[in-house]
Parts: structure tokens; C-alpha cells; sequence
């Protein structure tokens, strides 16, 4: 136990907690939304977030950039970036809408168990993941050099690097959005009914599938958004980077209220917080175990999570 | 509910033998005509069905057939010794999935608890020093195995579906992170030199060697016919009628007096034995482990076994567990002809895909249980879906 360690790096730990939340936050979104609408875990965004990674990858390959190569001129990075989260956006959204197409549409005509739901799901995700990872020769691929960490400003030993800071704001704009698309718009309004009461807002003229796609896709959206700056953030992806990355966001959910909106943007800067100061506490092998022992404790003594499930009751 | 669900406060006779001989009879197909047989034509039937399983190490001179079947790039024995524990583990976590109905997505946590206590008590890596024999440490093995299996059965009571199946697979992670970083279990380097089982031939050489695997899976096999024994008369006890209770519908079984949480660790403490009897049995026939060994795939290949075999069916886990491990070592050695590499490669990637088919085309498994297959008949008709 590292206490003096801890309170010495404690600046330098919460804004790398912060970004890192901020990107668990965003992946957690997609199991709320899910959750929220369908009652059902879908084990499978792991992997609409692992094919967002290697989407804006292949976009900045096709400009010529790799791991080595220097970073491009201020203009060219911004439109590199702006590439990079169009195509994650819509890899993601896409693999999400085939998950539910092929994992979760056939049993739902049938009425399945739940436990069938997660079982194609695990199928889903199993398949991606391998067949990314036969692809890759399940090495690490390395990511363009885009943003180089620059320190924007500091305060005593805290050091706020410039990625840093588009990490949480994009993630805080992206967020917000959401927010505003599913408490404002006509869709949103869709989308909260049928998680309320599937059956009575299929009365009331609500297209249930539809929505249930919407909310797959919406999900896959913001785990795009995740995806392009997981690369940025940690330099490299692999086969099985959206499995470990997804059970946090699934923690993160947890915590937060699975269903809940909010609570998936509080659960993940929470988690990424607690993993920082976990890891500084007892060595960073224990930053992973540190979630999951985190993960049973919060469904043993509060299973509804911090801000309670509710993407229909409480609106998000 | 039938009478078989509820378990009354006297349950003398909740079947009568008549009835019970009306259900196995009733069958249709290769289990009705084998129900309708007298009983000594059975247990005939029992005896040369498991002579002809451990006379499976020399089906490769069969002719014709022998070839087609044996795997190429791993030899044989190993082979069917890799399907036994499998099997074991598809035996174990179906009492978990299949009859109590609690979906359990870190199995493997319980086959590396057992494996991990063997290679501490008896490997001279460990820490410990005591250096057993695999006989001695295996009883140890097997009870640590069952306590984990309680420890996580108790907090997880309250949580049902989805939630116990994250729950579990953190448990698993846990067990595997804890494995590679501390310095008791070794991490990567592992365990090394974990003793075979005992036993000489009349010539002085041990019988459970290093080069011949057939010894290994005939135990593997002795092993998992006394589980199903076991597993089976549980089943039709009234542990059995409560787990199919439980899983039908808790509450209903909570008010007809039948003690779930009770039921519910007895699910968990016999998977986690019969896992940790498959992690005895594999530390003592590979002699090395180390923390790469208990991946997460392999509880989730596992469940896919039961699953694909049809789960709340010992002969449907039977099935399931072997194929598992039969497909992908005799994709072994295959060379695909698109990227060049073994297609061994892509064994969870097919796996993947045929889970999700199963599921859709045949959700109740290759073969089912015929109670599961009603139950999911029933939420068939129950609301018809909006669509």
C-alpha cells in the first residue's frame, strides 16, 4: 500500500482518471441504452467498439499514416480527426445495427429467454473478436501519431495535456447531445416511452423495432466516438481491446444505474478515478481486478446502482 | 406445474413407478426406443456403450472410417483426453446453467481453483514446499474448489440472469488477474514438474507417463461415469425437483416451500466440485500450468457446449463438451486455403457463429432436454411479440 504515493500524484492521477472516464463513460452509453430499452445486456458492444478502433485506423492508412510516421500539420490533423470519428461513427453504428439484426431480432420474434439473448450475444462478440483477430495475426497495431501530448497548462505537479482535454470535452458535447436528442426530440420521446412500457407505447403508435434499432445505433455512435479516442489515448488496439475495455463500461453503467443516462457519465469518470487511485495504491497489475472486485461489491449492496435504473421513469 | 415440480412437504412417492416408466416410454426417436427396453437390456446397453468410449484411443484402425475420425495435428490420445475434461466440465456446469438455471459465465474460475491447489501442494515450485503426490493433493483440490464455489455462490443469492452472469465472469477475471500477479501463484512462469498420478506397471514404469496419454483418459473417462452417475441421481432427487423449480419460476418455488437458497448453493458447490475435479485431472496430466492457462474464452467455450448439446441434458452436455474439444483439434493441422493458417486459428470465430445459428434454429440444443423444450414452447405462446 502506496499512501504517500497517492497523495503525492494525486492531481496527476485524477485529470488521467478523468480522460480515461470520460472515454469509459462514452462505451457505457451503449449498454444503458440497450438496457434500458430492452432489459438485456448486450455482451456484443465490446465489439462495436473494437471495429470503431480499427476503422479510423484503416481511414488514416489510406492517407499513408502509421505508427511511425510524423505528425501532419495542424489542418490536416483536424481534418484527419474529423475523418477518423466519421468513420468509427459509422462502422460502429453499423456493426451495432447487425448485432441486433442477427443476435437479437430472430429470438425477439420468438420470445426468448433472456439467457438466449446473451448467449448470441457472446456468439456475436466471440465471432468479431476472433475473426478481427485471425485478421490482425492477433498482434497490436499501432496508432498515427495525430496529437503529440502537449502540456496546456499546469497547476502544482498536474500537467493537463491538450488530449487530455479534447478527450473529456468531446466526450462532455457528445454526452450532452445524446442527452438533449433523447429529452428533446420526437425520437428521444420514442425511445423513453418504450422503455417505460414496451406494450403501451406500441398502442399508442410507437414503432417498438425501430426504436429498438435507433437505440442500438445511437449506442453505437457514441462507442465510435470512444473508440477514436481510446487510439489517440493509448497508442495502440488489438483483437481483444474492446473486450476488457467493456466490461469497465459495463462497471461503469452498473455503478452509475444501468438505464440511466447520467449515470453512465457518472459511473465512468467515477471508475476511471478509482482505477487510477487503485492502481497507484497497489501497482498498476491491479488495475483491472480493482473494477471487477468493484463490479460485485456495488451489485451485492446496491444492485440498482448509484442513481437507480431508469431510462423511462426518471427520464435519463 | 406437473407433480414433478413441486416438491410437496411429503414427497414419498412423487412418481410412481409407473409413471416414471409411462415418461421414459413415451420418448420418441434412438431415447424412446432405448426407454422402452427391459431393464437388464439397458444396463447392456450401458456397459458396451461404455466399453466401445474406452476403446476410442485405437479407433484409427478401423478401416475406412479410423482415419476420417483421429486428429492430425495433435495425437490422438491427447485429443480424447483434452474431450474428457471438457466433458467433465460440460457435466459440471450444467448442474449450474441446465438444472438450477443460473447462468455462470466463470466457470473456469473453479477448474483453475483446483488446478492451482494441486500445483501448491505437490509442485516444487511452490511456495509450500510440502511436494505431495497428485493422490494426496487432489481431495485437498476438490474441497478448496467446492468452498469457492460456496464463497462465490453466497453474495451472488440475490442476483438472477444478466447480472449473475457479469458477476461470475468478474469472479473468473478476478481469479486469473490474481494468478498472474502475485507471486505465490507465479503469474506467466507458472508451475512446473506437477507429479502424475500414481501407479506402476508390473515392469517398474509408471502408467501415467508423459508419452502415452491413453492411461490418462480412460482415468478421465472412469471419472466422468461415476459423475454421471452422481449428477443423474441428483437430478431425479429432490435437489433435482428443486433446481427445476428454481429455474422455472423462483418465486413460485420460494412459495411452495422449497428452500431456493439452500438448492441454489447445492447448484453452485456441486459445479464448482466436478470444475474442480476437470482442474485436478488436467494439473496432473500436463504437469505444467501457468495463469495463460484459465483464459475467459474457455468458460464461455464451455457454456457454448452445453448450450450447442442441448443444456438440462447430461447425454446433450456429453455431446456438447466433446465437440468442443473434438472441432478445433481437428481443425488442428488443417491448413485454410484462404489466409494460409492453421484453422485452428479459427476455432472461437466458427464457434461464434454456430452459437448464435443454434440459438436461433434450435434453441433448446442438438439434444434436448425434453422439459427445457416445453418450457421454451411455453414463453412461445405466452405473449405474442409486437412487431
Amino acid at each position: 500500500m502506496n499512501f504517500s504515493g497517492l497523495i503525492q500524484d494525486f492531481g496527476p492521477l485524477t485529470i488521467t482518471g478523468l480522460a480515461q472516464g470520460a472515454i469509459i463513460a462514452l462505451f457505457a452509453l451503449g449498454y444503458t441504452l440497450v438496457y434500458g430499452v430492452l432489459r438485456l445486456i448486450n455482451f456484443a458492444h465490446s465489439e462495436v467498439f473494437l471495429i470503431g478502433s480499427y476503422a479510423c485506423l484503416i481511414v488514416w492508412g489510406f492517407f499513408g499514416l502509421d505508427q511511425n510516421s510524423a505528425t501532419p500539420n495542424v489542418l490536416s490533423v483536424i481534418g484527419l480527426l474529423l475523418l477518423g470519428l466519421v468513420a468509427a461513427i459509422i462502422f460502429s453504428g453499423l456493426t451495432a445495427l447487425g448485432v441486433e439484426l442477427v443476435a437479437y431480432r430472430p429470438l425477439r420474434k420468438r420470445n426468448a429467454p433472456p439467457l438466449a439473448f446473451l448467449i448470441t450475444a457472446i456468439g456475436a462478440s466471440l465471432f468479431i473478436s476472433e475473426t478481427v483477430g485471425v485478421m490482425t495475426q492477433r498482434n497490436i497495431k499501432g496508432v498515427p501519431p495525430l496529437i503529440q501530448p502537449r502540456d496546456v497548462f499546469v497547476i502544482g505537479n498536474m500537467h493537463v495535456t491538450n488530449l487530455q482535454i479534447l478527450i473529456i470535452v468531446l466526450a462532455l458535447v457528445s454526452m450532452f447531445l445524446l442527452d438533449r436528442f433523447i429529452n428533446r426530440s420526437r425520437l428521444g420521446r420514442g425511445i423513453r416511452a418504450v422503455a417505460q412500457n414496451p406494450d403501451s407505447a406500441a398502442l399508442m403508435g410507437v414503432n417498438k423495432s425501430r426504436v429498438i434499432s435507433l437505440v442500438f445505433l445511437l449506442g453505437g455512435l457514441m462507442a465510435g466516438i470512444a473508440a477514436v479516442m481510446y487510439d489517440l489515448k493509448i497508442g495502440v488496439t488489438r483483437f481483444d481491446a474492446g473486450f476488457l475495455l467493456g466490461i469497465e463500461a459495463f462497471t461503469a453503467a452498473v455503478l452509475g444505474g444501468i438505464g440511466n443516462l447520467r449515470g453512465a457519465l457518472l459511473g465512468g469518470l467515477l471508475l476511471g478515478l478509482l482505477q487510477n487511485y487503485a492502481a497507484s495504491l497497489f501497482g498498476t497489475e491491479w488495475l483491472h481486478a480493482a473494477s471487477f472486485v468493484l463490479l460485485v461489491l456495488i451489485l451485492v449492496v446496491r444492485p440498482t446502482g448509484l442513481l437507480g435504473e431508469s431510462l423511462g421513469r426518471a427520464r435519463a | 406445474m406437473t407433480t414433478e415440480a413441486t416438491s410437496s412437504p411429503t414427497p414419498k412417492t412423487p412418481l410412481s413407478a409407473q409413471e416414471k416408466k409411462n415418461a421414459r416410454e413415451d420418448r420418441g426417436g434412438v431415447r424412446g426406443w432405448y426407454g422402452r427396453q427391459s431393464k437388464p437390456v439397458r444396463i447392456v446397453l450401458g456397459v458396451v456403450f461404455a466399453a466401445l468410449a474406452f476403446l476410442l484411443p485405437y479407433v484409427g484402425e478401423v478401416p475406412l472410417i479410423g482415419p476420417q475420425i483421429v486428429t492430425q495435428g495433435i495425437d490422438w490420445p491427447s485429443a480424447l483426453f483434452n474431450m474428457s475434461y471438457y466433458v467433465l466440465l460440460a457435466l459440471g456446469l450444467n448442474v449450474v446453467v441446465g438444472f438450477a438455471g443460473l447462468l455462470d459465465l466463470g466457470y473456469v474460475g473453479f477448474f483453475a481453483v483446483g488446478a492451482y491447489t494441486v500445483a501448491l501442494l505437490a509442485s516444487p515450485d511452490s511456495v509450500l514446499r510440502t511436494e505431495w503426490g497428485w493422490l494426496a493433493a487432489v481431495p485437498i483440490g476438490l474441497t478448496v474448489a467446492m468452498i469457492s464455489g460456496l464463497v462465490l455462490g453466497y453474495p451472488t443469492l440475490r442476483l438472477r440472469g444478466d447480472y449473475l452472469a457479469i458477476v461470475t465472469l468478474g469472479f473468473a477475471e478476478i481469479i486469473r488477474i490474481v494468478a498472474t500477479s502475485t507471486e505465490t501463484l507465479r503469474g506467466d512462469r507458472g508451475f512446473s514438474d506437477i507429479p502424475h498420478p500414481p501407479g506402476e506397471f508390473s515392469d517398474g514404469k509408471p502408467i501415467f507417463g508423459v508419452a502415452d496419454a491413453v492411461p490418462y483418459y480412460w482415468l478421465g473417462l472412469a471419472v466422468i461415469i461415476l459423475v454421471i452417475f452422481g449428477v443423474r441421481n441428483l437430478d431425479n432427487s429432490r435437489v433435482g425437483r428443486s433446481w427445476l423449480a428454481i429455474r422455472e419460476d423462483q418465486e413460485a418455488a420460494e412459495i411452495m416451500g422449497v428452500r431456493t437458497i439452500k438448492y441454489k448453493l447445492w447448484a453452485f458447490a456441486i459445479g464448482a466440485f466436478i470444475g474442480g475435479l476437470g482442474g485436478v485431472m488436467f494439473a496432473g496430466q500436463q504437469g505444467f500450468m501457468n495463469s495463460q492457462t484459465f483464459i475467459l474464452q474457455f468458460s464461455i467455450l464451455v457454456l457454448a457446449g452445453v448450450v450447442m448439446g442441448g443444456s438440462g441434458n447430461i447425454a446433450g452436455a456429453i455431446l456438447g463438451g466433446a465437440l468442443i474439444s473434438y472441432i478445433p483439434d481437428r481443425l488442428r493441422g488443417i491448413e485454410d486455403p484462404i489466409w494460409g493458417t492453421d484453422l485452428f486459428g479459427f476455432r472461437f470465430a466458427i464457434f461464434g457463429a454456430v452459437i448464435i445459428a443454434i440459438m436461433i434454429f434450435r434453441p433448446q440444443g442438438l439434444i434436448p432436454s425434453r422439459r427445457r423444450a416445453m418450457e421454451l414452447k411455453d414463453r412461445e405462446k405466452e405473449v405474442a411479440p409486437i412487431e
